[in-house]
Order: C-alpha cells, then sequence, then structure tokens
C-alpha cells in the first residue's frame, strides 16, 4: 500500500515547502468563503450564511473580550483577594433569555429561506439524475435523453505522472445541459449507495439515495459551466465523479437536443450493422477503460479479495451466456453492478470481446466473440 | 456487606496493590482501573493519531503520493472510530474512575468485579477491530458513520469483525455507566446530597444516563446490518422493500447523544479547573447542572440535523432546526459562568489553567459553527464539506481532549504524589494549541470554498490551505509524543505534591494525601 514511500514523500516535501512559500498563497483569499451562486436562491442562503457569521463574531467579540479583560486584570499578582459572589439570578436569567431572542431573530430568516426552497413544483424541464459507483446518468424526462457523465481527468495527473490541468478532478466527459431562465427540477436517486448531487453555485445539495426519489429544482440566469461533486462517501472513488453543468441561452439548449436525438439514431444503424473482431476490440478497449478499469485496473487482474480477476477468468474465457448475463445483470451482494442501462448495445458487445480476447484470454478461452446482436438478443422477453 | 468490611479494618491489616501482572488483570480497585482505562486511551489516541497523520500526509498535496484511495478510506473510518470509541470514551471513564469514588467519599465503585470485565474486554474489541486491517479485502473502509447500503451490500467481508467490536465497545460502556450510576446513586458521603456534588460528578451522571439510553440503539444498528448481511433481511436494502434512510435515523439517535457524552464530563473537568486556578467560587453551580441536563434532554431531538440533505419533510427540517438551535442557550450558560468565575478572580496560568481555558475559547468557536450548520438553508452549502470537519475537530480535539489533557495535569499530582515539570507542560500546551489551531482553522475556509470531506484527493484551488491544515496536524502529532513523554518522567517522579496540591482546590480528592492511597475513604467523611 505504500508505493516508492521514501522517494515520492521527499518530492512532495520539496514541492510542498516552494508552494508554501510562493506569493500566490494569498492570491485567493476571495476562495475563503462560501460560493454566492448564480440562483436566487444561492444568493439567499449566502445572506443567511453572512448574517449568522456576523451575529457569531459579535458575540464571540463580547465574551472573549470580557474574558481576555479578566484573564489580564485579575491575575493573582493584580487582584490577591477573589470576589466571594457565586450567583446571581437577574444576571443568569439575562444570559438565558436574549441568547433565545437572539436564536428567534435568526431562526425567522431561515425558515423563510427553506420554505422557498421546499417549493417543489414540477418544472419546464424534468431531470432525473442518478448517482452510481462512481459515475452520475441524467435522463431528460421530456426528450428522451440518457446519457452517463464520468470523470474525464487521466489517471495519469491523478497519480503525479503528468502535469494537472486547469479543472484537475472537476471535468467530465458530458454536462448536464440545461437553458436559461426555465425552471429545472432534478429528481435524484441511486443506483447501488449513498451519492450527494452538490451544485454550489445553485445551492442544491441533494442525497442521490437507492429506492428514493428526492427533488430540488434550480432557475438559473447566467449561462456559463458549473462545477460541483460528489458529497456522499460512496466508496474508493468518491472523490472522482464531479457534476458539471452547462447552462446554455434556449437556442443552443434546442440544438442541444436534436445533436442528442440524431445520435441516439446513429447508434441504432450502428447496432445492426455486421461488426469484426478488430473493430468490436478496438471499440471494447475504449469502454472498458472509461467504466471497468477503476475495479478491474488495467492489466484485467482486478484486485485480490475485492475485485475478481478477468484475465483468465473461467467466465470470461469458456461461458459466453454467463459472462453477457453478469454485465447486463450485475452480481447480486457484490459491487458488480447491472451495466445494462449504462451501455449501449453496440458498447456492450464490444467491451465483453475485448475483455474475452485482451490479456491471453483469446488463445486460453474459446475465443467466442460477442456482437451487438447477441444483446439484442438478449434484452428480447423470454419467454 | 459494608459493615463486615468496616469489622475486619484494623490499621495494621493495610491492603496494599498485588504484584505483577495480574495486579492489573484481576484488579477491582478503581484507581487500578482507572489509570488502566486511560492508559489504554493514550494507547488508541496514539494509533488513531497515526492515522491521522496518514491522512494528513496524503491531503498534503493534490494528486495520490501515498495511499490508494481504498485504504485512505480505510483510515479514515478507523481514525474515527479509534478516537470516538478508543481515545475520549475510555478516558473519560478512566478519569471516571479515578475521580467519581474519591469526590463523592466512596471507597471504590459500586460493582468492582464488573469494572474489571468492563475494561478488559475493550482491547479485544480494538484487537478484533484493527486486526481487519490485516484481512482480505481490507479494514471498513465506510467512515465512521457507516451508512448503508455502503457498511452492507458493498462492505468489505471484515465488516463483520466490526459489528462484532462495536458490540464490545457497547457493552463495556454500559457496564461502565451502570457502574458509575451505582456509586452516585448510592455511595455518597453522609451529607453530600445531589447539589452539593461536584460537577465532574453530575456531569458522569447524566453522561452515564445518555450511554444507558443510547449504546442499546447503536447495537440495534449493527445487529440489522448483521442480519442484513448474513441473515437475509432488508432493513435497509431498497431493492428488498427496506429502508437506507431508516439507517441513518438510527444511527443519529445514537450518535448525536454520543457527541454529547464526548463533551459533558469535560464541561465538568473544565469547571473545576477554572475554579481552582481563578481561587473563586464557581458561579452558578445550580445553573451548570441544569444546562447540563437540558443539552442532554435536547440531544435526543436534534438527530436529524445530520440529515438535513437526506430528503425530510419541510415540517421535519424546520423542526430540528429550531431544536438545534435551542441547544445553543444552555450551552451559552455554561460558557457565561466559566467566563464569571475568572471575573474578578485571582487567576494563575499553570498548565491545567491554560488547556481549559483554550478549551472554553476553541469549544466557543466549535459551538458558532454549530450554530451555523443547525441553519437548514445554510446547512445545504455546508452539509459534508470540510467546514463540518472543522467543526467537529473544533469541539473534539480542543474540546474534549484538550480537556482530558487538562485533567491529566491537574489531577495527576494527586495520582501519583508527584508535580509534573511546569515548563514541559506549558511547552506542551503551546505547541498543541498551535497545532491543533494551524491544522483545523483553515478547514472552515476550504470547506466553505466547496471541498467535500472524505475525500483523497482534491481540485486544485484547495492546495495551499490543505499544506498548512497538514503542517499543522505533523506538528500537533509530534507534540503528543511530548505529552508521553511528562506524563512518564512524572509517573517516575519529580517534586513531591502535597495533599491539596493547588492554592485554591476544593473537594474531597484533595483531603487525602498525594498519591492517594490505594484504598481511600473506606470510612465514609462527613459533609457539612
Amino acid at each position: 500500500m505504500f508505493k516508492k514511500a521514501t522517494t515520492s514523500l521527499n518530492k512532495t516535501l520539496l514541492t510542498g515547502f516552494v508552494t508554501l512559500f510562493s506569493s500566490n498563497m494569498f492570491a485567493a483569499w476571495g476562495d475563503l468563503n462560501m460560493t454566492e451562486g448564480v440562483t436566487a436562491i444561492s444568493k439567499e442562503v449566502f445572506d443567511l450564511h453572512m448574517l449568522i457569521f456576523w451575529i457569531c463574531v459579535v458575540i464571540g467579540l463580547v465574551v472573549f473580550g470580557i474574558m481576555f479583560y479578566s484573564m489580564f486584570a485579575f491575575t493573582k499578582k493584580k487582584n490577591p483577594s477573589p470576589a466571594s459572589f457565586h450567583e446571581n439570578t437577574k444576571v443568569e436569567l439575562a444570559w438565558t433569555v436574549v441568547p433565545f431572542l437572539i436564536l428567534v431573530f435568526m431562526a425567522i430568516p431561515a425558515s423563510n429561506t427553506l420554505t422557498k426552497i421546499y417549493d417543489d413544483t414540477e418544472g419546464d424541464i424534468n431531470i432525473q439524475v442518478v448517482g452510481y459507483q462512481w459515475k452520475w446518468q441524467y435522463k431528460y424526462l421530456e426528450d428522451d435523453i440518457d446519457f452517463f457523465s464520468n470523470l474525464t481527468t487521466d489517471w495519469d495527473e491523478i497519480y503525479n505522472k503528468t502535469p494537472k490541468g486547469e479543472f484537475y478532478l472537476e471535468e467530465v466527459d458530458e454536462a448536464v445541459v440545461i437553458p436559461v431562465g426555465k425552471k429545472i427540477r432534478f429528481l435524484i436517486t441511486a443506483n447501488d449507495v449513498i451519492h450527494s448531487w452538490w451544485m454550489p453555485d445553485f445551492a442544491i445539495k441533494q442525497d442521490a439515495i437507492p429506492g428514493f426519489i428526492n427533488t430540488a429544482w434550480t432557475i438559473v440566469d447566467e449561462p456559463g459551466i458549473y462545477r460541483g461533486k460528489c458529497t456522499e462517501l460512496c466508496g474508493k472513488n468518491h472523490g472522482f465523479m464531479p457534476v458539471v453543468v452547462k447552462v446554455v441561452t434556449q437556442d443552443e439548449y434546442d440544438a442541444w437536443v436534436q445533436d442528442k436525438k440524431d445520435a441516439a439514431f446513429r447508434m441504432a444503424e450502428l447496432t445492426e450493422k455486421d461488426w469484426s473482431v478488430a473493430e468490436l476490440t478496438e471499440r471494447g478497449e475504449g469502454i472498458y477503460l472509461k467504466n471497468c478499469v477503476a475495479c478491474h485496473q488495467v492489466n484485467g487482474q482486478g484486485i485480490t479479495g475485492i475485485f475478481p480477476n478477468l484475465a483468465g477468468s473461467d467466465v470470461v474465457l469458456n461461458d459466453k451466456a454467463r459472462n453477457i448475463e453478469i454485465l447486463m445483470e450485475g452480481v447480486q451482494g457484490a459491487a458488480m453492478q447491472s451495466f445494462a442501462n449504462q451501455l449501449s448495445e453496440v458498447d456492450m458487445a464490444s467491451v465483453i470481446t475485448y475483455t474475452r480476447q485482451a490479456w491471453g484470454n483469446a488463445e486460453n478461452g474459446d475465443g467466442e466473440i460477442v456482437v451487438p446482436k447477441d444483446i439484442v438478443e438478449y434484452k428480447k422477453p423470454k419467454v | 456487606m459494608s459493615a463486615v468490611i468496616e469489622s475486619h479494618n484494623h490499621d495494621d491489616h493495610h491492603h496494599g496493590p498485588a504484584k505483577g501482572l495480574t495486579r492489573w488483570l484481576y484488579t477491582t480497585n478503581h484507581k487500578d482501573i482507572g489509570t488502566l482505562y486511560l492508559w489504554f486511551s493514550f494507547a488508541m489516541f496514539l494509533i488513531g493519531g497515526a492515522m491521522a497523520m496518514v491522512i494528513r500526509a496524503e491531503l498534503f498535496q493534490p494528486g495520490m503520493q501515498i495511499v490508494e484511495p481504498e485504504f485512505y478510506n480505510q483510515m479514515l473510518t478507523l481514525h474515527g472510530l479509534i478516537m470516538v470509541f478508543g481515545a475520549v470514551m475510555p478516558a473519560f471513564v478512566g478519569l471516571a474512575n479515578w475521580l467519581v469514588p474519591m469526590m463523592v467519599g466512596a471507597p471504590d465503585m459500586a460493582l468492582p468485579r464488573m469494572n474489571n470485565l468492563s475494561f478488559w474486554i475493550l482491547p479485544f474489541a480494538f484487537f478484533v477491530l484493527l486486526s481487519s486491517l490485516f484481512m482480505e479485502g481490507g479494514a471498513p473502509n465506510f467512515g465512521w458513520t457507516f451508512y448503508a447500503p455502503l457498511s452492507t451490500t458493498y462492505a468489505p467481508p471484515s465488516v463483520t469483525f466490526f459489528i462484532f467490536s462495536v458490540h464490545i465497545m457497547g457493552a463495556s460502556s454500559i457496564m461502565g455507566s451502570i457502574n458509575v450510576i451505582v456509586t452516585i446513586m448510592n455511595m455518597r458521603a453522609p451529607g453530600m446530597t445531589l447539589m452539593k456534588m461536584p460537577l465532574f460528578v453530575w456531569s458522569w451522571l447524566i453522561t452515564a444516563y445518555l450511554l444507558i439510553a443510547v449504546m442499546p440503539v447503536l447495537a440495534g444498528a449493527v445487529t440489522m446490518m448483521l442480519m442484513d448481511i448474513h441473515f437475509g433481511t432488508s432493513f435497509f436494502n431498497a431493492a428488498g422493500g427496506g429502508d437506507p434512510v431508516l439507517f441513518q435515523h438510527i444511527f443519529w439517535f445514537f450518535g448525536h447523544p454520543e457527541v454529547y457524552i464526548m463533551i459533558l464530563p469535560a464541561f465538568g473537568i473544565a469547571s473545576h479547573i477554572i475554579e481552582t486556578f481563578s481561587r473563586k467560587q464557581l458561579f452558578g453551580y445550580a445553573s451548570m447542572v441544569w444546562a447540563m441536563a437540558s443539552i442532554a434532554i435536547l440531544s435526543f431531538v436534534v438527530w436529524a440535523h445530520h440529515m438535513f440533505t437526506v430528503g425530510l419533510p419541510l415540517a421535519a427540517e424546520l423542526f430540528f432546526m429550531w431544536a438545534t438551535m435551542l441547544i445553543a442557550v444552555p450551552t451559552g450558560v455554561k460558557v457565561f459562568n466559566w467566563v464569571t468565575t475568572m471575573f474578578k478572580g485571582s487567576i494563575t496560568y499553570e498548565t491545567p489553567m491554560l488547556f481549559a481555558i483554550a478549551f472554553v475559547v476553541l469549544f466557543t468557536i466549535g459551538g458558532f459553527s454549530g450554530l451555523m450548520l443547525a441553519i437548514t438553508p445554510a446547512d445545504f452549502q455546508y452539509h459534508d464539506t470540510y467546514f463540518v470537519v472543522a467543526h467537529f475537530h473544533y469541539v473534539l480535539v480542543p474540546g474534549s481532549i484538550f480537556s482530558i489533557m487538562a485533567a491529566v495535569y491537574y489531577w495527576i499530582p494527586k495520582w501519583t504524589g508527584n508535580m509534573y515539570d511546569e515548563r514541559l507542560g506549558k511547552l506542551h500546551f503551546w505547541l498543541s494549541f498551535i497545532g491543533v489551531n494551524v491544522t483545523f482553522f483553515p478547514q472552515h475556509w476550504i470547506g466553505l470554498a466547496g471541498m467535500p470531506r472524505r475525500i483523497p484527493d482534491y481540485a486544485l484551488q484547495f492546495a495551499d490551505w490543505n499544506m498548512i491544515s497538514s503542517v499543522g496536524a505533523f506538528l500537533f502529532g509530534a507534540s503528543q509524543i511530548l505529552f508521553l513523554f511528562i506524563v512518564v518522567k512524572t509517573v517516575m517522579g519529580g517534586k513531591k505534591a502535597t495533599p491539596e496540591v493547588w492554592e485554591g482546590s476544593r473537594g474531597l480528592e484533595w483531603t487525602v494525601e498525594s498519591p492517594a492511597p490505594y484504598h481511600t475513604f473506606t470510612t465514609p467523611p462527613k459533609v457539612s
């Protein structure tokens, strides 16, 4: 578990001290507070945060002020004979009632804002958000658009082999796209463990819980790209499933919807095509690196005791039917989930074919490949 | 039974401790068991602390350098479990063992054999928990809050050992609490009415009731997990008709009182120390007792403030927000009482007083961030970020742990008969004080700026303050080696302590010689 501890530690310390004393440390004071965000609600939440913060600061100044005064004024040297009072009903009553009133003063705006956040009617656009280990799926309920959003930061960047990009750990292959000025309602759930969908700029944080659908809504007026994260510990790659929302004008949004629909049509054509082994394997490798590598590793060997080895696995070598079944249904009681909704027929067939061809599996097993039509066949209702 | 003992109580028949290892294995003496608890707690503090060092070393810079994400999750889980159940709670039980009988003028705890048992099962609990690190699939990796289904369907096989370990810890805590309650209720010296009890005794009486109320709830939660994992039930499995949110309700119904279990004894300790070194009677004794009782009662109706983002109905969110805010009232009363005790006192700053004052200030800062977290709409932004990490470390490290250190410096002359080295004690204080603030204060900022908790790697805008936080953590960690040195040095020798030890000390424990004899108050003192 401790990889090359000494050399990387030396490097870490060195670069650490360089950064520590570099001038950009204090450049970002503005980043030290909560984001104001870009919606009416997020601005209200920010104001509430600042209000409570300043109330706490004032109370703190008064209480600590008296305390520090006592610490300096009533030392044994300056005040050798202590006073003897030890209770005072009026004072004690006052410092019970006054804080209570301050709390009521805080609770009123807080309750109002909360009530607004809970004004949860149907949106102009309704998007189902599904958390998976470790990616997000977005389904546009009106337009029948459905895609997954994966982290695109390269593992070489994470493991310090290549320089880190500007949006390190905050970039995805496909962002959620929404138009300005429309009420967007998110229906948030999860497929495996609990995740949490957080978009700070909209002040939305809702847990994604299997078996539940939580809702949240927003209206955004400023186009832009907004970045958030998963905020509920959801396993190994919890830190690697960001949320990215792209807010565009209505025209751009309509064009995007049309594009997505055309792409779905082209995908249907691909399913009908006759595929060669080489084509499937090549496509499958990309799918594998995106979806499978986190658990089963690049060499297919998994992690002993947690994630099964695919290189030389009996199912992958010789049992094509069971191989398809595992990917389509997942494995009960294990981390292996169903990929039936995540991968198209083409991608499913190619990724299975890839695993049956790679790491010497083709030579050691029956070498049977899976074509998109096999998956279509599998999906047909069984009589 | 006491009559029988008294009839054999000749002056020439003085029982000292047995010799060798069996003294510690078979002991039923409250002082020995207190010592065992305290050393055990310190060992766990160092182990849990070492895990914190691994966490901070990994977070020193963006990118994965030292451990893999999988192992990182095991570290943060074990760090939390060990610090809560292995370091803070046993330390308080150790202090209760040493102090409660002496403070109420009793010869020992009421149930000495159970006392032995409740300590000696603890090392096994933690042996089981730590051994999971070497099991196939690794140690528990789902956080100390072990939310289902990450801790059930998706857990490593070692989760079963974790469940067993939690059961043992729970049994130990329940036995310890029963012992404290029975001792306080039945064995007070004549004349010591409830409202004359020292505040540390009061704080432990309330804590013990909280423990008895909630440890079975925790046991229920882990048993339901066990059933889900091995016996095909679906308490927390949505696919089987169960409810993952149910787990959180049960866990936090235990978890929130648990938070106060870890702070109420600290309130008692701070009250004694501030009173002693201000040389002035504690202000507002009765309101201190009522404040602790109110906090304890409120702790049962605020649990869902840990769950504001799970999708509760509006009415529930409002109720839990208001109830949580209310806790600020009795907590405020306590802080005002401490400050007023110092006001017009005659103060000196020995090490215990420094720790106690830092406790009041930094715990209050943790209280302020707690109040901010209670505001539900703002909590949607704070929840599960480093702001929360900063908040609960402020109430637990310079809160609970500083109070435990203060207690050790304050009572160690009574325990060992030797004064600790004041210069080294102060050095330890200042290093810890600086370390703790450098570690945890910047975490407020990176949390507000958007860094989620429990991640092994983070976006680049959080890099600078994470590095500073790590430097603070290394400083704090290293200073605890100094603490170990100071304690060992004091046990070995030092300036002899007088019976009253401190100029302003009050209470029965200061009437016996230092070190306290193996048996104290075999004849109850008279309290006027």
